[in-house]
C-alpha cells in the first residue's frame, strides 16, 4: 500500500445498493443478503471488481441489491454468461446466483459444465426446493409427494441432491449452509478463496410456498441433533452436546450415525473429515437423519480462466506478434501486374 | 520419371477456350475437395478468375460406391471476370459409377467426362444403381469420354515406393490430378511442394502421390487421345492489379472478426458450438489467440451466445457463430442482448431448414428468422455478405455497428459462401477506417442507460472501473435512471428508443444503389447474400443485348438502407430471386408500396445462370405487353 493511495476499508454498506429490497416478508433471502454484504469487505473485495450474475427467480433479483457490477440474466443461463465475464475479464470477482429451479432445472446442463471445466467462480444456489416466481410449483429438489398446484396429488419427480449432481460434476469446490446460520460468512470465505469453481448450495426458506420445510434443520431447538459441521481433520460429530457421531460402515460401505458412549463406541470410531475425499464427500451429500454443512469437499484442480491465459501466452510465444498483413497473406498468394 | 517429367512434352496446339467448367466427382474418401483445391491453387496462378463450389454429403465417410456418399467439387475458370461456379459442367470427373450416376445427367452434350473404369466393378455398378454398365451400353455416347484404368495406372505408378494397398489406392486423385493438370495446361510444382509439407512426417506417402500426380501428365503427354479431345489452354484472366489470394467465405468472416476487433481495440470473445457449416469459423478463430481472440467451445447453442453476452458486458466484442438451428436457439440470449443494449455479433451460416434440413447445402431461408424470430419487439441489425471475399467487410461492419450503437448485429452468410472460393485482391489495411470504443469513465451523473443522443447508443461501462457499480438485466428500465420500470408509457417509449436506435442507423450506411445498370427502368433485379454472383452475371448477359435489366444487391438488410423505396419505384417490375420461397420479397412489400415478384428456389443449390436469365426475359416480355 502506498501512502499516496490509501486503500478504502469497506463496510457492509458499501456493498449495499440503494434499491428497495422487494422479497417477501420473512424470506431467507433477506439473511443471506446480509451475509454477503458482510462477508465481502472482510475478504478485501471492492464493488468496482465483484460482480453478480444471476438467473430468473426469487434469487436472481439478488445483484439488484448488491452495490457492485451485476447482471440479472435469462433463466438457467447465468454459469454460461459468467463464463464469458471472466474470460473477457479474469481480474474481476464473479458471483453466480441461482436457485433450485434456474440451476438444476431450465440451468442444469450450465451448471454442470461450469463446474466441470472449473472456472473461477462462486455458485450460489438457494435451494427452497420451490418455484416461488411462478407461484408454488415444485423444483427438481422438492421432495416425492410435494402437493403443489402443478401437483396436486402429489409430486412424482425423484429430486435431485444438489451437492451429489456438484460432485458428479466433478466441482473442486462443494459446501453446503442454510441462510439464517451465522456460519454461513464462514463457507462463503471459504468459497470465495478457493481458486476455480466452489459451489455453495444454501437451504433458503420459502414462507409463502414451501413454509419450514427445512425447519428441523435449522430450528434453533432442533437443529444441533440434525446438523452435521464439518471441519477438516475433526471427527464427524454433532448434537447438543456432540455426543452424536459418523462411523464407517464398511460391509455395506456408507456412514451411520452413532452415539458416543452408547454399545462401547468411543470417539476413536468416529471419521476424520478429510476435505480432499470424494468418496467421503459423495456419502456426506446425502446421509440419513443429519444434514452435513460446510466444506463437503475441496480439491484444488487446473483451472479454465488460468489455461485459457497459458494457451494465449504459448500461441504468443509461438506465433509471435500478431500481424494482420502477414495472417490475410498466409497459404498461397499471387500478384496480377 | 523425374527426367520425363521435367522436359515437358507440350502438346504441338492446345485448343483455347474462353471458360471452363470442371467437376470432380467421386467417393467422399476419394479425396475429391484436396483435389478440386489443388487445382484451383494452380488455375489461379495461372492467372485465371475463378469461383468454386464444393457439395459434399453429409454423411462424412458414406459407405463406398453409394450414391449418396458421392462428393463433388466443381470450378470454374475463365478468360475474363466471372462469378459463380457455373452452371452445368464442360468436364466431368466421375472417379466410380455412383460419381457418374449422380453427376452425369448435368454433364453437358458433348462435354468431356473422363472415368476411371478400373471403379467399374459388377458391384459398384450394381450399388450405383446400374443394370449394365454405362461404359458399354451406348448411354454416354452423347459426352466425349475418356475412360482410363485410373486404379490400374496409379498402381503401377507407385509400386516401387512400397506402400499398403490402402495408401497404394489413395494417390488415385492425384493421378486424375496430373492428367488434368496436362489437359488445362497446369503447372505440377506448387501440389508437390504442398504434397512435400503435407506429408513431412510421412515421407513415402509424399513420394507416392508425387509419383501419381506425375505420371498422370506424362500419361496425357504420351496417350494418344480418342478423337475430338484436345490439350486446351483458358488465357489469363484481365484481372485489376494487385495481390490476391484465394478465399472462402468462412476464413473471410473469422479474418474479418479479427481485424474488426483490431479497429474497435477490442479483445473478441468467440463462443460457439460445432454445427454444419459454420465449425470452421471455430477452427480459424481457435487458432488466432496470438490476435486477442479467445475461443470457447461451449456446451451448447445457448451457452455459446450466453458467454458471448457475458465477454460484452466484461468489455471484450462477444461474438458467436451457428446455422439455423443455432440462432433459433439462440434468441432469447439475443434478446437479453437488445434488452441490456449490448454489442453482440451473430454469424449464422445459413443451410438448408427447416429444422436439421439440409446440412451440408445452401439456403437463404433463415432471412424473416434474423429480422424478426424473437419474442416481443426486438429490434437489431441484419447484414448479408454478397461473396467469399465479401465476408471479410462485412463481419468488420458488424462489429463497428455492434459497438457504435451498443446492438447485437447478425451477419448473414450460408453454406455456399462458406466454402466456395474465389481469387480476392487484398485489402490494403491502412484504408480501414479505425473506430475505437472508449469505455465511459465519468462517475458524474452517471447511469448505465445514459444515451447519446443523435445516435440513441447508450453508454458502454464496464465491471472493474471505479464508481460505475451498475446493475442491467432483462426487465425494462426507466428511459431517465437506468432502474428497473414497469410504467406502462415508459415501456411504449422505451420500444420506440430501442426502434428508432435500430432505425436510425440508416443514415450510417451507404444509400441503396444500383450495381449494375440504370437507376430506372423495365426490370429492376433486387437480390441480397451470396446470390450476388449469378444475378449479375445473367443480368450482365441480358444486358449485352440490350435489355433494359439493372441489378440492386442489399447487404443491409436491416434497417434497409435510405433511398430503396425510390429505385424500387423507378421500374416497372421488380423480381426477387432467393434461395428461399419468398422471404425478401415479403420485407419489401411491407415495408414499400412495391408489387415486388418472386422467384423463390429451394434445392439446397445455388441458382443457375440460365434459369435467372429465363425468369427475367419472362419478366421482360411481361413488361413490354
Amino acid at each position: 500500500m502506498s501512502p499516496n493511495s490509501p486503500k478504502k476499508e469497506y463496510t457492509r454498506k458499501d456493498f449495499a445498493s440503494d434499491q428497495e429490497v422487494r422479497w417477501c416478508p420473512g424470506c431467507g433471502d433477506y439473511a443471506i443478503l446480509a451475509a454477503v454484504q458482510r462477508t465481502l469487505p472482510s475478504l478485501g473485495s471492492t464493488p468496482e471488481n465483484t460482480v453478480f450474475i444471476s438467473g430468473i427467480g426469487c434469487s436472481s433479483r439478488f445483484p439488484y441489491y448488491m452495490n457492485t457490477y451485476g447482471f440479472h440474466t435469462i433463466h438457467g443461463r447465468a454459469p454460461a454468461i459468467a463464463t464469458g465475464v471472466k474470460l473477457a475479464n479474469p481480474k474481476l470477482d464473479v458471483w453466480v446466483i441461482t436457485g433450485d429451479g434456474d440451476g438444476l432445472s431450465i440451468g442444469g446442463n450450465h451448471l454442470l459444465h461450469v463446474l466441470r471445466r472449473n472456472i473461477d467462480l462462486q455458485i450460489m444456489l438457494f435451494n427452497n426446493q420451490i418455484y416461488g416466481l411462478t407461484k408454488g410449483q415444485y423444483s427438481p429438489t422438492s421432495q416425492v409427494g410435494k402437493v403443489t398446484p402443478s401437483s396436486p396429488l402429489g409430486s412424482i419427480d425423484q429430486p435431485v441432491v444438489p451437492a451429489r449432481f456438484a460432485l458428479g460434476a466433478r466441482a473442486t469446490f462443494v459446501a453446503r449452509a442454510f441462510d439464517t446460520s451465522k456460519k454461513l460468512p464462514e463457507a462463503l470465505s471459504a468459497a470465495r478463496e478457493h481458486k476455480g469453481a466452489s459451489f455453495i448450495e444454501i437451504l433458503q426458506n420459502c414462507p409463502v410456498f414451501n413454509d419450514g420445510v427445512f425447519d428441523l434443520i435449522t430450528d434453533r431447538k432442533t437443529g444441533p441433533a440434525y446438523q452435521l459441521w464439518l471441519e477438516h481433520g475433526q471427527p464427524m460429530k454433532f448434537g447438543a452436546n456432540g455426543e452424536k457421531g459418523l462411523r464407517l460402515k464398511a460391509e455395506t460401505l456408507s456412514l451411520e450415525v452413532v452415539t458416543i458412549g452408547e454399545d462401547g463406541i468411543t470417539e476413536a470410531d468416529i471419521v476424520v473429515h478429510d476435505e480432499s475425499n470424494a468418496s467421503l464427500a459423495w456419502m456426506l451429500s446425502d446421509l440419513p437423519e443429519v444434514v452435513a454443512l460446510g466444506v463437503l469437499y475441496r480439491q484444488p484442480g487446473p483451472v479454465y480462466n488460468q489455461s485459457v491465459e497459458v494457451q494465449r501466452e504459448l500461441a504468443e510465444e509461438r506465433f509471435g506478434e500478431p500481424d494482420l498483413h502477414a495472417l490475410l497473406r498466409q497459404g498461397h498468394t499471387w500478384t496480377v501486374s | 520419371m523425374e527426367t520425363s517429367a521435367a522436359a515437358r512434352v507440350e502438346p504441338s496446339t492446345r485448343e483455347t477456350l474462353d471458360s471452363v467448367v470442371i467437376r470432380f466427382a467421386g467417393d467422399s474418401g476419394d479425396g475429391m475437395q484436396l483435389t478440386g483445391s489443388q487445382f484451383t491453387t494452380a488455375t489461379a496462378d495461372a492467372g485465371n478468375d475463378l469461383s468454386t463450389f464444393p457439395d459434399f454429403p453429409a454423411e462424412i465417410r458414406a459407405p463406398a460406391g453409394t450414391t449418396y456418399g458421392v462428393s463433388g467439387f466443381q470450378i470454374h475458370f475463365a478468360a475474363h471476370d466471372i462469378q459463380t461456379p457455373g452452371d452445368a459442367p464442360d468436364v466431368l470427373v466421375a472417379m466410380n459409377p455412383a460419381a457418374l450416376k449422380v453427376n452425369g445427367e448435368v454433364l453437358k452434350p458433348g462435354g468431356l467426362l473422363v472415368v476411371n473404369t478400373g471403379a467399374f466393378s459388377s458391384n459398384n455398378l450394381k450399388k450405383a444403381g446400374y443394370e449394365n454398365s454405362p461404359l458399354e451400353d451406348g448411354t454416354l455416347d452423347r459426352f466425349r469420354v475418356l475412360a482410363i484404368d485410373v486404379t490400374k495406372l496409379t498402381l503401377e505408378a507407385v509400386k516401387d515406393v512400397g506402400l499398403g494397398s490402402k495408401d497404394a489406392h489413395r494417390c488415385k486423385n492425384m493421378w486424375t490430378l496430373g492428367l488434368m493438370y496436362w489437359l488445362f495446361g497446369r503447372e505440377r510444382e506448387q501440389t508437390i511442394s504442398w504434397l512435400k509439407g503435407k506429408f513431412a512426417k510421412r515421407p513415402k506417402l509424399a513420394e507416392a502421390n508425387i509419383a501419381a500426380l506425375n505420371a498422370g501428365h506424362i500419361y496425357g503427354e504420351n496417350a494418344e487421345l480418342p478423337h475430338g479431345i484436345n490439350a486446351y489452354q483458358v488465357p489469363a484472366a484481365n484481372l485489376a492489379p494487385g495481390e490476391y489470394r484465394n478465399i472462402s467465405g468462412n476464413e473471410a468472416t473469422a479474418w474479418g472478426l479479427v481485424t474488426g476487433a483490431k479497429l474497435a481495440g477490442l479483445q473478441v470473445m468467440y463462443g460457439s458450438y460445432p454445427i454444419t457449416p459454420a465449425s470452421n469459423l471455430l477452427h480459424n478463430l481457435a487458432r488466432l489467440k496470438h490476435f486477442g481472440v479467445t475461443t470457447f467451445q461451449a456446451e451448447d447453442e445457448i451457452a455459446a451466445v450466453a458467454a458471448a453476452v457475458g465477454a460484452s458486458f466484461g468489455g471484450s466484442i462477444g461474438v458467436t457463430g451457428t446455422s439455423g438451428p443455432g440462432v433459433a436457439l439462440k434468441s432469447e440470449a439475443i434478446g437479453l442482448a437488445i434488452m441490456a443494449e449490448l454489442p453482440l455479433v451473430i454469424v449464422n451460416v445459413q443451410r438448408g431448414g427447416p429444422s436439421t434440413g439440409l446440412p451440408t447445402k445452401t439456403e437463404q431461408s433463415d432471412l424473416f428468422q434474423a429480422v424478426w424470430g424473437r419474442n416481443g419487439d426486438a429490434p437489431l441489425v441484419v447484414l448479408a455478405a454478397a461473396t467469399p471475399g465479401d465476408c471479410y467487410y462485412m463481419a468488420i461492419e458488424a462489429i463497428r455497428l455492434a459497438v457504435t450503437y451498443m446492438t447485437p448485429v447478425i451477419l448473414l452468410s450460408d453454406g455456399y459462401l462458406a466454402n466456395s472460393a474465389e481469387p480476392w485482391p487484398l485489402p490494403d489495411l491502412d484504408a480501414l477506417r479505425p473506430f475505437p470504443v472508449e469505455f465511459h469513465q465519468d462517475p458524474e451523473d452517471f447511469h448505465p442507460f445514459a444515451r447519446n443522443e443523435e445516435t440513441l447508443a447508450r453508454i458502454w461501462a464496464v465491471p472493474g472501473t471505479p464508481g460505475l457499480e451498475h446493475r442491467i438485466g432483462g426487465l425494462e428500465k426507466d428511459r431517465d435512471t437506468g432502474h428497473i420500470s414497469y410504467d406502462p408509457h415508459n415501456h411504449h417509449l422505451m420500444t420506440c428508443v430501442r426502434h428508432d436506435k435500430i432505425a436510425g442507423i440508416a443514415r450510417d450506411i451507404a444509400p441503396a444503389e444500383v450495381d449494375q445498370g440504370d437507376d430506372h427502368g423495365d426490370l429492376l433485379v433486387v437480390g441480397w447474400g451470396s446470390t450476388y454472383g449469378s444475378i449479375s452475371q445473367a443480368v450482365r448477359v441480358l444486358r449485352e443485348q440490350g435489355q433494359q435489366v439493372s441489378h440492386l444487391h442489399l447487404r443491409n438488410i436491416w434497417p434497409l438502407p435510405e433511398g430503396l423505396g425510390n429505385l424500387l419505384d423507378s421500374f416497372h417490375t421488380v423480381l426477387v430471386p432467393e434461395l428461399n420461397n419468398g422471404q425478401l420479397v415479403k420485407l419489401l412489400r411491407a415495408e414499400y408500396p412495391v408489387d415486388a415478384v418472386s422467384l423463390p428456389r429451394v434445392t439446397g443449390l445455388p441458382f443457375h445462370i440460365g434459369g435467372l436469365i429465363q425468369a427475367m426475359e419472362e419478366r421482360l416480355q411481361g413488361s413490354a405487353i
